[in-house]
Formats: C-alpha cells, sequence, structure tokens
C-alpha cells in the first residue's frame, strides 16, 4: 500500500475546504491567499466572462458576527468608489450558507513584495497613491485601521489598491459598549478594547484598544509606517523624508499630519524639490535642494555670464 | 500665460539685456541703441518659434536642443549681416545668442501655464 504524501494530503485538505459554489454564477479556479476573517479564491464570474477574487468567511469562523463583518466589509466597499480602493462587484450567502462577496481580480504584486524593486521616486508615487486612496475613505468617514504594504495591490498597469477593509470603522458607527473579548458588536463595528490592526503599523491609541479615539490620524500613524517601510531598502534615507516619517508616526495624534492628504502633498513636495514642512534644513541643504531643484537653469545662466566674461576678456586683449 | 507668449516676453527680455552687454565693449559702444532693437527682435523671434515648439514638444532636453538651435540659427544670420568695418562677430553674437535660446527652450518646457481649476 503506497502512503499519499504530506503535500498531496495538503492539497486535498485545501480543496476540500474550497467552497460549493453550484448555486451561484462562479466558477471556482483556485485560492489566492488566506486571511483571519476569510479565504480568497479566484473565480470566473459566468455571466459576465470576466475573472474576479472571491472572499468567502472562513469555516471555522461562520459565526454570525464573522459573516456580518464580512458583509459590512463589502458594503463599505462598496461605498468607496475611487480607482485607489478595489472595487466589490456582488455579494451573496453560498448554498452552506457562508458569506461572500466578489471584487475585480487585481494582477499584480503586493507593496511588500515589489518595494525593492523599484527605485525610491516611484515608491514614492505609489505611497502618494495610498494617500490619495485613503484621504478619500476618511473624507467619506471611513478609516481603514489596518493599513499596512501587505494590504495594499500595484497592478501590472502600474494603478495602486488598497485593499483588506475587513476592520474599517466607519466614523457615524457608535463603538459598541461591553466585554473587549466580544470584539464586535451585531452591527459588526468593533466594541471599545477591542484592538484591531497590524503590531508595527497600529497607532498607539489603537493599540490600546481605544476604539472612539481612533480616528482618520490612526491611519496617518500607519501610513508613516508604510513610508518608513518604503524607504528601508535606502542606504541613507533623506533626511526630509525621514522627519516626514517621524511626523506621521508621532506618538500623540494631535502631532501627527491631521489628514492623508497633509501627508501626500508633504511626498510631493519632496518629489518637486520643494521645502518639506516637517522638516527644518540647514543653509547647505537649501543650497543643494534648490540648486538640485532648477539645476539645468542654474547650469544656463553660469555657462551664459562665463561666455559673456570670456568674450568681454578676450575681446579687449585681441 | 501661454507658452508661445513667455517665450515671446522672455525672450524679448534677455534680447534686451543680452544686446546692452554690447555696452561692455569700448568700440561697439556707438551702435549700442542698434545692437538692442537688434537684440531684442532676434530674441522676440527665437521665443516666439520656442514657444510654438514646447507647445507640441514636451520635453526639457528638447527644448533646450531646439533653443539652442534657433538661437544658434538667427544668431548666425545677425553675425552675417554686413557690418561697417566689415569685421564679422560671429563667436560674440552666436554663443551667448544659442545660450540664451537655450535658457528660453528651458524656461517654456517647465512653464506649466494657467491650472485647471478643479471646482
Amino acid at each position: 500500500m503506497r502512503w499519499l504524501s504530506n503535500a498531496t494530503v495538503a492539497h486535498l485538505r485545501r480543496v476540500a475546504e474550497w467552497p460549493d459554489l453550484g448555486a451561484t454564477k462562479y466558477r471556482l479556479l483556485g485560492e489566492l491567499g488566506r486571511g483571519g476573517m476569510g479565504t480568497v479564491y479566484l473565480a470566473e464570474d459566468t455571466a459576465l466572462e470576466r475573472r474576479v477574487a472571491l472572499k468567502v468567511v472562513a469555516t471555522a469562523a461562520s459565526a454570525p458576527e464573522a459573516a456580518e463583518r464580512m458583509l459590512r466589509e463589502a458594503r463599505i466597499l462598496a461605498g468607496l468608489e475611487h480607482p485607489g480602493i478595489v472595487p466589490v462587484h456582488d455579494a451573496g450567502a453560498l448554498p452552506d450558507g457562508r458569506v461572500f462577496y466578489a471584487m475585480k481580480r487585481v494582477d499584480g504584486q503586493r507593496l511588500d513584495a515589489l518595494a525593492a524593486s523599484v527605485p525610491l521616486p516611484e515608491r514614492l508615487r505609489i505611497f502618494r497613491r495610498i494617500c490619495e486612496a485613503v484621504a478619500f475613505a476618511h473624507a467619506r468617514g471611513v478609516i481603514h485601521r489596518d493599513l499596512k504594504p501587505e494590504n495594499v495591490m500595484v497592478g501590472s498597469f502600474g494603478e495602486v489598491l488598497v485593499m483588506d477593509w475587513g476592520v474599517a470603522r466607519v466614523l457615524s458607527d457608535p463603538a459598541p459598549t461591553g466585554s473587549p473579548a466580544a470584539g464586535s458588536g451585531a452591527s459588526g463595528a468593533t466594541a471599545e478594547g477591542t484592538v484591531v490592526g497590524t503590531a508595527g503599523y497600529m497607532a498607539p491609541e489603537q493599540a490600546e484598544g481605544a476604539v472612539a479615539s481612533t480616528g482618520p490620524r490612526a491611519d496617518v500613524f500607519a501610513l508613516g509606517g508604510i513610508l518608513a517601510f518604503l524607504l528601508r531598502s535606502e542606504p541613507a534615507a533623506p533626511r526630509a523624508l525621514a522627519a516626514i516619517v517621524e511626523k506621521a508616526r508621532a506618538r500623540q495624534p494631535e502631532d501627527r499630519y491631521a489628514t492623508a492628504e497633509e501627508l501626500s502633498a508633504e511626498i510631493n513636495r519632496y518629489l518637486e524639490g520643494e521645502r518639506v514642512l516637517a522638516h527644518s534644513e540647514g543653509v547647505l541643504e537649501r543650497a543643494g535642494r534648490v540648486f538640485a531643484r532648477y539645476r539645468a537653469a542654474i547650469l544656463l545662466i553660469v555657462a551664459y555670464l562665463v561666455v559673456r566674461t570670456l568674450l568681454l576678456i578676450f575681446g579687449r586683449h585681441s | 500665460m501661454t507658452k508661445p507668449v513667455l517665450g515671446l516676453l522672455l525672450g524679448g527680455i534677455l534680447g534686451v539685456f543680452d544686446g546692452l552687454t554690447a555696452y561692455f565693449t569700448p568700440e561697439a559702444r556707438s551702435m549700442l541703441l542698434g545692437i538692442v532693437i537688434g537684440s531684442t527682435f532676434k530674441g522676440l523671434v527665437a521665443g516666439l518659434a520656442i514657444g510654438f515648439f514646447s507647445k507640441k514638444v514636451h520635453s526639457v532636453p528638447w527644448g533646450i536642443v531646439f533653443g539652442l538651435a534657433i538661437g544658434l540659427f538667427l544668431a548666425f544670420l545677425v553675425a552675417a549681416m554686413p557690418q561697417p568695418g566689415g569685421k564679422h562677430y560671429y563667436f560674440e553674437i552666436m554663443l551667448p545668442g544659442a545660450i540664451v535660446g537655450a535658457i528660453v527652450g528651458y524656461a517654456t518646457q517647465v512653464w506649466r501655464g494657467k491650472k485647471l481649476s478643479t471646482a
């Protein structure tokens, strides 16, 4: 008798967990990834003949709270129509009762995998796009609360998409009171005292479970963490960028940038060779920045003055 | 302000200043007015041409190259004109003229003009 290999057993286990999409318009093609709340599958929308990403609530977490949280995520995403936020196409329940939603399938790479292979200016442009998407969500009263490089996809055509809004907070939702262990209320909103997010990217107030005071500045803190991650591969990060990271990741929310837009504007200033507000530069540093910004103009003017002077000197001698 | 208008203005202004540098050459002082008028006219023509080029081609290096070329060409026409003493000042006119053209070429390329309203 031949025993099955460990890899075969693991594969069979995985396949056994695949959802039954028989009663839906979707055809399962494979698995894309797993998270705490659910699994994302690659599927084909047979009606529209296009590939989609299907997020299905995990078997183990099929409690009503998990299903409600998944639907809540789908509704939040559906309300955030922005090029930087992954669009939701559909939501529903599978024959086994598990909740799912279908979203755009993004062909690309996660930011954490891509960052090291991209030059710094391009990384900063990607970061600016993330800030714009987050600022849009904030304007609609939604706080992501789990921003990190792993939750950002960069498409093969350069599109930047902020993913995984599963623990997002809608500011109009009152934070439910009660045991933090409960995690979430019936509405799917996070209970006061519950810690959601990822260590290293979580703002101090978020890490303390202060749900009510976790606002847009908590996302600004996480954005500062993403920026720090993007600068990690630099042998010596420019001081102006280090100052932006420091301000975004200030311990006190009021010391951070008030909005993701402000943070994006700072990055823009850096990219344009303008003075970054978070950084007080010295005379030499300022001169270097101005020269770098207007290098061609300065060199042309100097060339003109040199030519004129030389012509004057040689003209008198001849 | 559009790129051709900027080219026209900048070309004209730089042309005036370029012409005024003739003051530092004693033998040219007597012809200063004519030199300034000629230099200004050359600057206006070059600036206008460079401005239209910048409107069509969006590239700083090509803007500088085109400015340099048109400045050099127009300065050559000026330098080749018959002079009272019979002597031609090719280097003295063409070298600065080309650089002034390059400066206008650069400026018209980086000029963003009127910003679009988002309201």
